[in-house]
């Protein structure tokens, strides 16, 4: 790093953004150095595309049920003996081409994965920030809380929040929300470590000289919050939002596994483990297979990723 | 030391109040327990006389005060959807569970403190690379994976393991049922408990190693050698006894998770626990269940919590003179 390009605040101590402390660690060389980060970026990278491009790239529609026919159900794919070549993972029970339902499966279960956590960042951020900042009794009511709340596994909030939603929904009205409760559940349940981490890192702000002036120049206790301690307290929550977001896809798979998260007209990939389950004993192994290696994969990937991503941002590990 | 106790005890029944008040809310306000409880054709008369026997018609607090007693004496009403008493349906089925979130307990407890130990000690060997990279696939692997590999393998492929179900089971007393005394039994217990025990395993091995690395570069690790102290006296007498102090109170955590983990496990292998009943109370809105459910976890994981914070003290000689102090 030449001098020239040191920011004006390198002078003022450890106190740096984000964006600043993601160059001078060199991101990008750390990023390559591991083969094992660079492949988990790459497969990351696919998933997260074939999700978004599922219904361009996506042989067939697996939601539309004029182009499924009962009588393609259960073809093995199309590499082992008796495949049907149109189907390159086969089908399932319903004549579905398992490719085509894995790329929509896998769109539905990111798209809640990265719903939640957006939720779940934003409710602990903000809880957080108004903690660390106000302290007094409001910080110790929201912190009480949040350590009733970690007591408890997350996944077992998200069942009861998930439950209460069902026994309050009218049971039509279940398959058009699952998404939303589904999100609702998985992301109330995973906010506590932000507000943490947030809490903490706003209480040491909070007393910096900045803040200080800020205030003395009369701006308001929203203004410093938002635009001048969060992007100091932004950095961890990248890496707990990544991290979160492996637990929300496994979260949501799990949910949906267990017969309470989306219907099976509507399949994440643990809907379509689910299904793929009532086939093992009868030899169709490619039904519950595929979405597992996909499902398998996507979570390693985003969870090797944040380790990374941890060891990068973490000045003591320099 | 006994003002800390009691303050921790003060706490403890803090949170079972505002635990149990959630319940209550859940039961009274979630769907109404008079149109789960009667038919179509039940007449208004009929509904309100249901209504003043269950006491719905008393003021709020009262109910509220009723529900809480009522849970203390473990009478938690009637299921919606068995219409039989939630104690005696939990009671039947809470077996099962203890008996699989003990074993994967031990389980995970003996094989992970030993593979964490190793990881550290010999952190350069193969093996211990080995077991690294497997954790972070056991982390990343959800439970209900594992369990479905597991099957394939051992009941599809091989035939050696059923793939559901307790087994034979022996009935000790008037309640306790257990599967550990018949073949079939133990056989039945074997691919469940690792299922369950796979996750908390790896974790305790992470954190172990992680820990034990952290002790091993301390000052006085670097003292006891250079008194010339054996390797052995020093991993095992100073670096284990001070690794295991963090340790103690995430495996504490830990294991009270697993009750709640063996929901997904007994989903799996079709084990007839509490998990599979409170997974058919939340599909079937059956409310006084999860109310009991939710209560009785909320209670395993105060006292656990309980009993973690007084085993660290009893450890710790540095937090005995601590809270004696304040």
């Amino acid at each position: 790093m030449s001098e020239i390009a040191a920011p004006p605040n390198e002078a003022s101590g450890p106190r740096r953004t984000l964006i600043e402390r993601l160059r001078d660690n060199d991101l990008l060389a750390s990023f390559l150095k591991s083969k094992v980060t660079v492949a988990a970026g790459i497969v990351t990278v696919i998933l997260f595309a074939a999700a978004l491009l599922a219904p361009w790239i996506a042989p067939t529609d697996p939601f539309n049920p004029a182009t499924n026919y009962l009588s393609d159900s259960l073809d093995p794919p199309s590499f082992v003996a008796g495949g049907d070549p149109r189907f390159l993972l086969g089908t399932d029970d319903q004549g579905r081409d398992m490719l085509s339902a894995i790329l929509y499966g896998l769109r539905v279960s990111l798209g809640i994965g990265l719903c939640s956590v957006a939720l779940g960042a934003a409710i602990g951020v903000s809880l957080g920030l108004i903690a660390g900042y106000a302290g007094g009794w409001t910080d110790s009511a929201i912190m009480r809380i949040a350590d009733v709340q970690l007591t408890f596994p997350a996944i077992l909030i998200a069942l009861l929040l998930d439950g209460v939603a069902h026994a309050l929904l009218k049971p039509a009205s279940r398959g058009e929300s699952a998404f939303a409760v589904l999100v609702l559940s998985i992301g109330l349940s995973f906010w506590v470590q932000y507000a943490r981490t947030v809490r903490a890192s706003t209480m040491v702000e909070k007393n910096r000289d900045y803040v200080l002036a800020a205030r003395l120049i009369g701006l308001s206790h929203a203004r410093i919050l938002i635009s001048h301690i969060l992007p100091n307290v932004m950095g961890p929550v990248l890496v707990i939002a990544t991290i979160n977001l492996a637990l929300a896809v496994i979260t949501e798979a799990t949910l949906s596994f267990l017969g309470v998260g989306l219907p099976p007209t509507q399949p994440s990939l643990g809907t379509l483990i689910r299904i793929g389950q009532n086939y093992l004993f009868s030899g169709e192994w490619w039904i519950v297979t595929f979405p597992s290696l996909t499902l398998a994969a996507l979570v390693l990937a985003v969870n090797l990723l944040g380790d990374w991503l941890r060891d990068a941002l973490n000045p003591r590990l320099k | 030391m006994i003002a800390f106790i009691l303050r921790r005890l003060v706490a403890s029944v803090g949170v079972l109040i505002a635990v149990g008040l959630i319940a209550f809310v859940m039961f009274r306000y979630v769907g109404d327990p008079v149109n789960q409880m009667v038919g179509i054709e039940t007449s208004a008369q009929e509904r309100a006389e249901l209504r003043h026997q269950l006491g719905l018609d008393q003021p709020v607090i009262v109910q509220a005060a009723r529900f809480l007693l009522n849970a203390a004496r473990f009478d938690f009403g009637v299921s919606y959807q068995f219409k039989q008493p939630v104690a005696d349906l939990i009671g039947a089925r809470m077996p099962a569970t203890l008996e699989l979130a003990l074993v994967a307990s031990i389980l995970s407890l003996a094989a992970g403190v030993p593979m964490g130990v190793y990881a550290a000690l010999r952190r350069d060997s193969a093996l211990a690379s080995l077991l690294q990279a497997l954790s972070l696939i056991g982390i990343s692997l959800p439970t209900f994976l594992i369990g479905i590999l597991l099957i394939y393998l051992f009941a599809v492929v091989l035939r050696w393991l059923p793939s559901f179900g307790r087994g034979d089971v022996v009935r000790i007393g008037s309640w306790w049922t257990t599967g550990l005394l018949t073949v079939s039994g133990l056989k039945s217990l074997i691919m469940p408990s690792i299922t369950l025990a796979l996750f908390q395993m790896t974790l305790i091995m992470r954190l172990v190693r992680a820990e034990m690395l952290e002790v091993m570069r301390s000052d006085y690790i670097r003292f006891a050698r250079a008194r010339g102290l054996s390797e052995r006296t020093v991993h095992f007498r100073h670096a284990l006894k001070n690794t295991l102090v963090p340790v103690i109170t995430v495996v504490g955590l830990q294991l009270g998770s697993i009750v709640a983990f063996s929901i997904i496990t007994e989903t799996v292998f079709a084990w007839p626990g509490m998990g599979q009943l409170f997974l058919q109370s939340i599909q079937n809105a059956d409310i006084p269940i999860m109310a009991a459910y939710l209560l009785m976890i909320a209670t395993l994981f105060v006292i656990i919590n309980l009993v973690t914070d007084l085993i660290y003290v009893a450890v710790d000689p540095r937090l005995r003179v601590h809270i004696n102090r304040a």
